[in-house]
Order: C-alpha cells, then structure tokens, then sequence
C-alpha cells in the first residue's frame, strides 16, 4: 500500500506515493529519474549509493525512502553549482575515476569527510573512505583527489600532475 | 580554456570522459528507461549438484505485477547454446543451456527467469517459485576431480578432465639429466572473483516492424557480442544493434557472453516489450566468470652456479562447471609465458583442465599471465634462496640483452623489443635497494620481520595478431573530418574506463593538427563503430590506436590530392603542417582544415575522380603481439603477533612503450596493483566441500579499501614496440601482472628467518599468525 513522502531532493520539494518497502535509492532513480547514485551491492558495503541525507552521508541501499520523510536530499546531481564542487575538480584533476560507477558514492562520502574534518591527512582520508569500493583506481588517486580538494596539496602523492609533460624517464 | 598546446602525446591530460561521470550524467544500463520496460530477475540454484525434481510455477505467475515465468523447458530450445570461442584440439565440453534443465551444476546456475512490471515484483515471483532438487555428488577438488573414480560434474562427459595440453621445446630430458640439482615446487593460484563495482545488466529492445533488436548490455565486448549472439537467437547480424553505454568497470568480467544476454534478448521478442535485467551482488558473485584457479607442480633444473636448464610443469586448472567464452583457453596462456623474462633453454608444459561443480573461470585482469609470472617469479626467489644466490643477479643472468630482441623464447613467443636490465636497474635505484638490505639485516638483528621482494615480468598484450586469435585480433577504425573541421574519431575498441575517448584523441589531434577540442571519439555502440573486436588483452591503444593512425593517414594523404588541386599543384609538392596545406615556393596560400574540408563536401570543384569528403576506416593487422614488462619492488613489515602485513615501500617500473598519456597510465598501473594487494593477502573465492560459494557477497570477498593501499613510487623505461605506428604496448594489466609475485616474494622473505619457505595465497593474517606460531611455539613435552 503506497504511502505518501515528502522530501526535498538537491533542494527542489518531492512529493510521491510510495511502497514502504522501497529503498531510498530506487527512489531516487526510479521516482525522480536521478540515476547519478549507483546501485552496487544493495548491503550497504561498496558505498557506491552514497548520498547526503540531512548533511550526512547515508548509504541509500540501507534506508527506506519513507525513513527519509521530511529530510533534505543531496545526490551527485545537486553539488555542482554552476560551477564544479572543489571535490569534483579534485576527482578530475587527479585523475581519481576510470569507469566511474562508485565515483558519485566516493565524491558524496568525501564531502562528508571534509565537511567533519576539513584538513585530513592521507591516513585520515583513505580512513574516511573505508566504506567506498573502488575496483580501478587503487585509490591512491581519489586521496590525492580529496587532499587537493581540502586545500593540502603537501599530501598528493601522485607523481604525474594533471597538465605535466611526460618528463619522467 | 581552449588547451591548443601541441603536442598532445605524451602529456598528462585530464580526461575527456570525466566532466558527465563527476556530475552523475554517464548512462549505464540501469539508468536506461524504456516505455513498458519490464523487469526481469533470475531464480538461481542453490545447490552445486542437483537433479530437478520438479518445478513448480504456478504461485509466482500469481504474484501482482509478474507478467511471466519461464524454465529451461520454454526457452532452451529457442535460445541456442552459451558459446566458447577457445580452440582447443579434443577439448571435451558439456552443452550450456542458457537456462538449466534436468539438472544444476553450479550453485548459482540459472533455473528460471521471472519477468514483472517492476523489479519488486520480479523478486517476488523468485520467491514464489517451487523447485524441487534432488542433490547429487558434488566434485569441487580439481586434482581430485582428475583421478579416475571421482564423481562426475557432468556425467555425460565420462570425465571431468576436460583437455590435456603438452607443449614445450629444448630437449627437456637433456636439461634434467645435466642439472646439478633439481629444486621442485608446488602453487596454487587461488580463485579470485573479479568484482566490478557495476554488477551485469542487460537491456533488449525488440522492432517487430524491422525484424530488429536492440541489445544495451554491460559488456566489454559489444561487436564480439553482435558476432556470437544471432548463433544463440537466429537474428541476422545486420538486425543486431549491441550498445555497451557506460560500462562500470570490466576486468575481464565483462568479456563474455553470458547466458543472460540471449535470454532477455529472446524474452523481449517473445513478449513483445522491452525488458531489463540487472545482476544482484549476490547473482555477480555466483554467476560472472572467476578468475585464476590453478594449482601446479613445478620442477626446475639447474646449475650450482644458478644457470637454469629447464623446467617442467604439471598444472590443473579449475575451469569450472562450463566453458564460458574463453575458459580453456585461459591455462595455455600460462603456458605461452611461463619462462617470463628469462632465457631457459628447455620446457614441457602439461595443462589439464577440470570441470568441477563451481562458477567457470575465464580471463580477470592478466588471463593466465599473472599465474605465469608468479610461478617464474615465486620459482626464482625459490632457486635463488636455495643456491644462496641474489634474487635480481639470478634474474640479471637469464634475461637476454637488449640487443637480442625480437627474441624468440622458450614457449614458442617472440618478444617484440625489451631492455629488462634497464628496468631492473631503474626499479633497484629508486627502492634503494642496497638501503632496504641494509634495514632487513637490522631487522633481523631485532627479531623483525622485515622483507623486501622483487619481481620481473613480461606480459603478452595487444592482442593480437588474428593467426593466434580466436576471432579475429585486428581492431577497426574510422576518422571523419567533418565539414566544420571537427573530427570524429570511431573505434572499434569498447572502452569502459581505460580513458580512450581522451587518449585517442589526444593521438588525433596531433596526427592531424586539431585543437583537442575538435575531436569526439565515439565508441561502444555497433551501429555506430560498426566493426571492432573490442577491448581487452591491453589491446585499445595498440591495436585499435593504429587503425585510427592509418585512417588519419589516408585522410591526410587524400586531403593532398584536394590542396594540390586548389593550389594548382601536385600532392607531392603539398606539405602538410599543424592543420595546414601548402605548398613553399608554387604559392603563398595556406589552406586549413576548415577550407579544405569545406570544398571536400560542398564538392564544387574537386579534382578528376576525387570523391567527396574526407573520411576513412581501416582495419589494423598486428603482426605481433606487444610484449610490456618491468620490474616491481616492494617492502613489508609483518607483525608477528597478529599476522598483519603492511607494505611500506612500493616501486613499479613499467615499460609500457611511448606513454600518450602518463597520467592514465599511473591510473591504470595503480589500479592493477591494488588487485594484487587484495590477491595476495586478502582475496579468495571460496566454495566449501559442499560446492556451497562462501564469497558471495563485498562482506565476505575481502577486497582492498583505501586503507590497504601504499604510497608508490612508479617510474618508467621506454622501449617502443617495432609492431605498430605508435610503438605503444599496452598497460591494462601490468600492474596485476607485476605485483603478485613482487609482493609474496616480500612476504616470504620477512617470514624466511623462521624457515618459512612458502604460503599458499592469500597470505592473511591468520594464515601468517598460523605460520609464525608453529615455528615459534616452545617444542611440546615428549
């Protein structure tokens, strides 16, 4: 029996009927076509379904989307404004994506880190990141993403730089 | 800002790709949304072994919103049989029905499909299905599965032994008799699951108007897919139009055809609306290909001195209970590769493969030479400890020089071009490795455990040249300079996160004299790159890099012809620079891009029996494969209380030929070595005595976090190939390749002062705690 939600989504008011069984993430998807938060493992491991419930990260594979009545919604959509979120730039710069399905999860759990600990070293960080899967990047390049992000460029480790001549040899 | 810097090779560009997948704006085949798209989901044996009894259907054609539900007795006969592209001379194999029939092999091997109005209601009706299963001996020990008496996994087979593989040259007997001493080894390369974040989906879109079918499908090999799949549902080729969008990662996960995609390919035509099928974790777990599984006995013939005569090697290898695409095919790469970097005069190479009730194994990230390479490299560090010789003098005196390639090895390869030495050298020096001996000894002296492992790996890459492929190895191409001067670039490689739509254009750009800007790769979709054989083997810029330098090639050449008309000259007297004709000292004039493609199209005046437009496809042959290789170093303190280790120093140095883009191949590099870090000391699939699948979900496949991963230092060597225009070798896998080995040589070298000579992998803390406690424990009370 659908019950109505009612929600603000990238701050633009939601309101629908819905199964009380339905996840908070196909709602997302199915409900208000935001198909940026990925479905990876629907067990609340690989972090790919990330979002912000509230100003905090909530994977959405483990949330019903009447649990989110009332709350404030942000998904990869929505934190971008106008121009990219500086954790964005850094996931482009560093080169912190291949096949970017667990990138949207990864940015929405970053912001999330850096919004509690706003300098974090690169153990605090790959710290942070524990609850996000990636199977390409080996990681390395998504901590330098968030170092760059957070202001701590000390702390990329990668040695190529988005722009760099291909010196090393 | 406009980036008009040129050139565009060899510089570490941001991605092309980037902007929509940082802003949640890629299409994978979930975010696809059709009109009357209906859900289908997959009712999956629980058991390994099992006839079926019965099953019943009826409750779930009840539940709401289920529209069907079909068995193996609907749709086999329609679907056709699941195909295995490997030629293997005698290869024993069970027909692989797209759903079972009377009988579960697996545990996960599909037994009905329920199609609904929603992805709920498909669940439902999967609970309110009825089967029936009478169990049946389970065989799940691969050598044991090979002795005469075990239970069969097919019994129809008569044998579990799938193919017997012996091949080899020098003569081995010689080798054997003339060593001073034989040093023998067992491994196993334990099952790994490749996990890609984005499970499979699928979905197909029937015309009945056209006759036509449109298939969206999470692949990484949309043309091989449009090639096999009108064997399996009897649409012509040319009805077929296979779209891999947004792919969520592959590592040969993806490079199959898998039974799924008939059979929702053949649901949509059955019922007349489009439907989707998206894999579950748990349904990835289970019923995507497994990598790896290969358990060998080595023996190796050598010289007091080190010198390597020969060896022999015995190994089975866990197919699984059906030959997906490639299956068998995968242990005999193994075997083209098994001597690595290494001049060893004489080898013989047995391979059996075994049908066991598990998942098939097919290729994950390296296919048979990351086995290769670290049995070489496990069975160096072995005779080097054995003989008291240095690790990297033992390899130093076998790999040829640099002067000796192309060389011809021992497997029955030609190695394109190589300097290992140099690599090595580069690797030593940038680990410090005089230092790191010098803080093992004082380790030591403390009663720490401290390691430092190396490893020296060649792959096989490029794939390949079309003799040694199974359909074909050339890849496709086509270039088009629009009216506008923009430039389309089409391949047939089918990127899924390697970067191609920048790295291809970064080579186009160039070739042609184009802001980057200009350029859009396209890709992944068969009717619009209409011929390819997609990506894997570290193939796309190799193989399908060149075919887009040979359509630039003719575009330029053609492109002459037009200048030297309106120039009023010959095409040999036309030059062309950074986007320009001209022709110094028969006119002043500079033609660009933007005019000459102008007249190309609007055709007004061209010259005698010139065709309109300037565009052109090509097919790139290779003659070789490409041979990358390197040498990793790594470093690790193991905590002998708990078991723990942690790297504390890693080195990779690649030689992947002329980087087009160093900051992908960084990417690409790290990426695979962290599959390493997860193999060695972390990830296994494991099925229990009962071929029950213990790994089937991220909670119980333990793969590396961010926290598991070390600061590298990567430098690189460049050798270029001589097999293709760009000199590039590839570097999908290296990482993968290079690292196992590099890491558990570090392991056991940590663990050697306690006369630990070897672990199984993965090598995790309780395995390591084990090990430690049984040398350490005070002798018991006799």
């Amino acid at each position: 029996m659908p019950i109505p939600v009612r929600l603000r989504v990238n701050n633009s008011p939601r309101e629908h009927a819905v199964e009380p069984r339905v996840l908070l993430v196909h709602y997302l998807r199915d409900h208000c076509g935001l198909t940026g938060t990925h479905v990876g493992c629907e067990t609340g491991v690989c972090g790919a379904c990330t979002v912000l419930v509230d100003g905090k990260a909530v994977k959405s594979c483990t949330m019903f989307a009447v649990q989110a009545d009332g709350s404030d919604v942000t998904t990869i959509e929505g934190i971008a404004n106008g121009t990219l979120h500086p954790v964005q730039q850094g996931f482009w710069d560093c080169h912190a994506l291949q096949c970017g399905f667990c990138t949207p999860g990864m940015i929405m759990a970053s912001i999330h880190l850096l919004a509690g600990q706003p300098k974090p070293t690169r153990d605090e960080i790959a710290e942070g990141l524990r609850g996000n899967l990636c199977r390409c990047t080996g990681y390395s390049h998504i901590v330098d993403a968030i170092a760059q992000a957070s202001g701590q460029p000390q702390y990329v480790t990668s040695s190529v730089r988005a722009g760099s001549e291909v010196a090393r040899g | 800002m406009a980036d008009t810097k040129t050139p565009y090779i060899g510089r570490a560009l941001k991605r092309i790709e980037d902007p929509r997948l940082i802003n949640g704006l890629g299409t994978y085949v979930d975010d696809i949304r059709l009109p009357g798209l209906l859900h289908a989901a997959v009712l999956r044996s629980p058991h390994a072994h099992a006839r079926v009894v019965r099953i019943d259907t009826d409750a779930a054609r009840a539940v709401p919103g289920v529209v069907a539900v079909f068995t193996g007795a609907d749709v086999n006969a329609s679907c056709g049989a699941v195909p295995c592209a490997a030629a293997i001379p005698d290869l024993k194999a069970p027909t692989h029905r797209v759903l079972a029939g009377d009988r579960v092999y697996f545990v996960g091997h599909a037994v009905a499909v329920v199609v609904a109005s929603d992805p709920y209601a498909a669940r439902d009706g999967l609970d309110a299905i009825d089967v029936e299963y009478d169990p049946l001996p389970v065989v799940t020990d691969a050598e044991a599965a090979a002795q005469n008496g075990s239970p069969l996994t097919h019994p129809d087979l008569g044998t579990n032994i799938a193919y017997t593989q012996v091949s080899g040259s020098g003569d081995i007997d010689d080798a054997f008799r003339k060593a001073d001493r034989v040093i023998k080894h067992r491994l196993h390369h334990q099952r790994l699951t490749p996990m890609p974040i984005e499970p499979r989906g699928v979905v197909a879109s029937y015309h009945r108007g056209e006759g036509s079918l449109t298939l969206w499908t999470s692949t990484q090999i949309p043309h091989l897919v449009r090639t096999l799949l009108p064997g399996m549902i009897g649409i012509a080729e040319n009805k077929l139009r296979i779209v891999a969008p947004e792919v969520g990662g592959g590592f040969g996960a993806k490079l199959n055809l898998y039974a799924e995609e008939a059979l929702v390919a053949h649901l949509a035509m059955r019922l007349g609306a489009p439907v989707k099928w998206i894999e579950s974790r748990r349904e990835n777990a289970a019923s995507t290909i497994h990598g790896r599984d290969q358990i060998g006995d080595y023996e190796v013939a050598v010289k007091n001195d080190g010198t390597i005569l020969g060896i022999r090697s015995r190994t089975i290898a866990d197919l699984g209970a059906y030959n997906q695409l490639l299956t068998p095919a995968i242990p005999t790469l193994t075997g083209l590769v098994l001597t690595g970097c290494y001049r060893i005069p004489a080898v013989k190479i047995e391979i059996t493969g075994v049908y066991t009730n598990k998942m098939a194994t097919d290729a994950y990230r390296g296919a048979g030479r990351p086995e290769a390479t670290y049995l070489i490299e496990r069975l160096m560090d072995v005779v080097a400890n054995e003989l008291k010789i240095d690790r990297l003098d033992l390899r130093l005196k076998h790999f040829p020089a640099p002067t000796e390639f192309p060389f011809a090895q021992a497997c029955g390869l030609t190695y394109d071009s190589g300097n290992y030495q140099a690599a090595l050298f580069k690797a030593k020096e940038l680990a410090g490795w005089d230092q790191l001996m010098k803080d093992r000894a004082a380790a030591r002296a403390e009663g720490r455990l401290f390691g430092v492992g190396a490893s020296t790996y060649v792959e096989i890459c490029a794939m390949g040249p079309s003799a040694a492929m199974p359909a074909g190895g050339w890849e496709w191409g086509c270039v088009r300079m629009e009216i506008s001067a923009k430039v389309t670039v089409i391949t047939g490689v089918s990127p899924h996160g390697q970067g191609q739509e920048t790295s291809f254009a970064q080579v186009a750009a160039d070739r042609l004299g184009v802001p980057i800007e200009d350029v859009v790769v396209l890709h992944g979709d068969t009717n619009v790159a209409h011929y390819g054989r997609d990506t894997y083997g570290s193939r796309g810029m190799a193989v399908g890099g060149s075919a887009i330098v040979m359509c630039i090639d003719k575009i330029i050449a053609k492109a002459k012809i037009l200048a030297a008309h309106l120039l009023e000259t010959t095409a040999d007297h036309v030059e062309f620079a950074d986007g320009t004709f001209s022709s110094p000292g028969v006119s002043t004039r500079e033609i660009p891009w933007a005019e000459l493609a102008g007249a190309a199209y609007v055709a007004k005046s061209l010259p005698k029996d010139f065709e309109p437009g300037l565009e052109a496809s090509s097919f790139f042959e290779p003659s070789n494969f490409t041979f990358p290789f390197g040498t990793h170093i790594c470093a690790v303190d193991v905590d002998r209380d708990s078991g723990q280790v942690k790297i504390t120093k890693y080195v990779a140095v690649d030689d992947c030929g002329p980087q087009i883009n160093p900051l992908l191949v960084e990417g690409q590099v790290q990426g695979g070595i962290a599959h390493s870090i997860g193999q060695v000391l972390f990830e296994q699939t494991v099925y229990d005595e009962n071929g029950q699948l213990l790994t089937g979900e991220f909670m119980d496949y333990a793969m590396p976090r961010a926290t598991d991963i070390p600061r590298y230092i990567l430098g690189h060597t460049v050798t270029p190939s001589p097999v293709n225009p760009l000199g590039v070798k590839g570097v999908g896998e290296a990482g993968t390749i290079g690292a196992t080995p590099a890491i558990a040589n570090a392991v056991l070298d940590a663990l050697a002062p306690l006369g630990i000579t070897h672990l199984d992998l993965p090598m995790t803390p309780e395995k390591i705690w084990q090990a430690v406690k049984s040398r350490t424990a005070a002798p018991a009370a006799v």
